[in-house]
């Protein structure tokens, strides 16, 4: 018998984060102007210490002009549709729940969209439509996918996909018929691309307030992660066990959409990352909770920056939007996995 | 009846009775439930008012053909559901009345086997009982690992714990499943059919078990089961439900009388008063 420990937690955690370090470090480098290691260090260190000046001007440029939001963006839409995705498995007891596949993520996109035409320029507004077109979403899902009462899990799917396709449907109307308006590109919406600038010039205080929300949606999951463990084993149960099973499904559907919309709102419907790490992460670490969402939080941010970074160099000079790298690359890892479990 | 737990009694008092354990730990006050598809319309299923008391140490045997109330009964004791009228105490304390977790230190309910979503080790199942002696976030302790560790030894499944629940036997897993429900240290303990998928080698077992519990750990087991022979064999008290009516509630010498269980079981039955004073039902010829 080996229960969970804080310790295990931070060990494991810290191991993913040296991955994570690696990989930006990585994602720093490649390009279309390649730097060298001992750059990348000085220009950070320089940077860090507030020596602006003393580094060349297109280090700058293209480290925190470039590449530094864009990473520090796949990190934040990586963590936050990870937790979403295990937020949303537990919630609906579905394995193959995420954003993407429920249709809530071209829900968000979908809010956002509708947000973009008619207060373009308000910031927060596009996150708030994002996450009231994720809520209402998950919810008209939920609704379908029950059968004689109860969550039926292959009409939970079926709803998800209809509601997805239907969705992206409505998503490519307005874009074409909205085609002169400042609007960023049809596969930012319906693949997802990070490589839209910040929609401000107060860079540090836009990302400062997207990780600031996503702390928040993710700690409150974080707080019910030994009562999803419960949950995970039958809802009856758990509230035989003591869980009160609809307070925290509340909380969950709450901060899940709300990772689904302000992930959706800064990078379009990146799919398969809700779905791919968890699984990844549980397969590593096991299916407890409380390891599960902070390993899922740092894995998606791996894998995002790693997908967008291939993303990037791949077909050099031009770009692949990261939403097909991810299903380009996720599709077959997922496959092995699942055969190496049925072993 | 111990002093304190009647209805008029101080909060004070009822926890020195609890404290104390009191002999009477169930005690089922006219307790009775409707079920309706909506609030206004006629109910669909009736529970009439039930009443019955149930000690230290005893097993209590709910009997009945299908839909005959016996799992609404079993939560309604479990407090799951709110008696529409009377009332259901558990050491003085009315069920429906306690928080989640206070409820689940005092009563576990062992109901058919649910899916797992994913695969868990045994002992990382077992150690789910402790849940409501936890806060939050709550980290096992070592004591959390040592009742959950006695839990197992006591079904006899301490060769299992580092097995994947679902690679069980059924006969395995109801004995994980118990053990989960026992590192809860109910003082009331519930079982919803466990007879159900095992074969009679291990329905056998499992009511010895449950005999042996409640003997030593002094709990109060209340097992529904189709299983009459068992049940009379293992029980010390039965109630016998019919269409919604609890029609007799005694010994298994007392219940198990040939005319009243062929009306409520619709077949041609025997019984017979074994030289032990328990009775035994056997199928009538029909040539």
């Amino acid at each position: 018998m080996r229960p969970l420990t804080p310790r295990r937690i931070i060990a494991i955690c810290g191991l993913l984060c040296a991955v994570l370090f690696g990989v930006i470090v990585i994602a720093l480098r490649m390009g279309a102007y390649p730097i060298s290691l001992p750059d990348i260090v000085m220009t950070l260190f320089r940077g860090a210490i507030g020596r602006k000046d003393e580094i060349p001007s297109e280090f700058w440029l293209v480290i925190f002009g470039l590449r530094l939001p864009r990473i520090a963006l796949g990190i934040l839409v990586g963590a936050a549709l990870s937790v979403a995705g295990t937020g949303f498995q537990a919630l609906l007891r579905n394995p193959l729940a995420d954003p993407y596949v429920l249709g809530v993520s071209s829900g968000a996109a979908l809010g956002a969209i509708i947000s973009l035409t008619f207060a373009p320029h308000l910031l927060g507004v596009i996150q708030l439509a994002a996450f009231i077109g994720a809520a209402a979403t998950i919810a008209v899902v939920y609704f379908l996918g029950r059968r004689g009462g109860q969550l039926d899990s292959a009409t939970l799917l079926l709803a998800g996909i209809v509601a997805a396709s239907f969705l992206s449907a409505i998503i490519m109307f307005l874009l074409t018929t909205l085609s002169g308006r400042d609007l960023r590109g049809m596969a930012f919406w319906l693949m997802g691309d990070l490589a839209a600038p910040p929609p401000t010039e107060h860079v540090f205080i836009w990302f400062e307030s997207l990780f600031i929300v996503f702390l928040i949606s993710a700690g409150a999951i974080y707080t019910t992660a030994s009562d999803l463990n419960l949950i995970l084993t039958g809802e009856q149960e758990a509230r035989h066990l003591g869980v009160n099973v609809n307070r925290v499904k509340l909380v969950v559907y709450v901060a899940a959409s709300v990772l689904t919309g302000l992930a959706v709102s800064v990078s379009g419907a990146i799919g398969y990352v809700g779905l791919l790490v968890p699984h990844a992460m549980r397969m590593l670490f096991g299916t407890d909770y409380r390891l599960l969402i902070p390993t899922s939080a740092i894995g998606g941010a791996i894998v995002i920056v790693l997908a967008d970074t291939l993303a990037r160099t791949v077909v050099a000079p031009t770009e692949l939007p990261v939403g097909a790298m991810t299903a380009l690359a996720g599709a077959p890892v997922f496959i092995y996995l699942m055969r190496r479990r049925v072993r | 009846m111990s002093a304190g737990a009647g209805n008029g009694a101080t909060l004070s008092s009822q926890a020195a009775a609890f404290v104390a354990g009191p002999r009477v730990r169930l005690k089922v006050e006219q307790a009775s439930y409707a079920y309706a598809a909506t609030d206004r319309s006629a109910p669909k299923f009736t529970l009439g008012p039930a009443s019955f008391e149930a000690e230290q140490r005893e097993l209590v045997a709910i009997l009945g053909p299908n839909a005959s109330g016996k799992s609404t009964l079993l939560k309604l004791l479990a407090g799951l559901l709110k008696p529409l009228s009377g009332r259901v105490e558990v050491d003085g304390f009315e069920v429906s009345g306690l928080d989640l977790r206070t409820r689940a230190q005092r009563i576990a309910l062992v109901q058919q086997e649910s899916e797992l979503l994913f695969p868990l080790r045994v002992w990382e199942y077992v150690l789910q009982g402790r849940y409501p002696y936890g806060r939050r976030l709550r980290f096992e302790s070592e004591e959390d690992c040592l009742l959950a560790g006695n839990a197992l030894a006591q079904v006899g499944a301490d060769a299992l714990r580092d097995r994947w629940m679902d690679r069980l036997s059924g006969g395995e897993k109801q004995r994980v499943i118990l053990a989960r429900a026992l590192a809860q240290q109910p003082a009331l303990l519930l079982l919803d059919e466990p007879t159900q998928h095992l074969d009679i080698g291990g329905k056998v077992e499992l009511l010895r078990r449950l005999r042996r519990l409640a003997d030593e750990n002094r709990y109060t087991v209340i097992v529904v089961t189709h299983e009459l022979n068992l049940a009379a064999e293992f029980s010390d008290r039965v109630v016998l439900l019919h269409k919604g009516k609890s029609l007799r509630i005694g010994t298994p010498a007392e219940v198990y009388e040939r005319d009243l269980l062929e009306e409520v079981f619709e077949a041609p039955l025997e019984v017979e008063l074994r030289t032990s004073g328990r009775p035994r039902v056997i199928l009538r010829g029909s040539h």
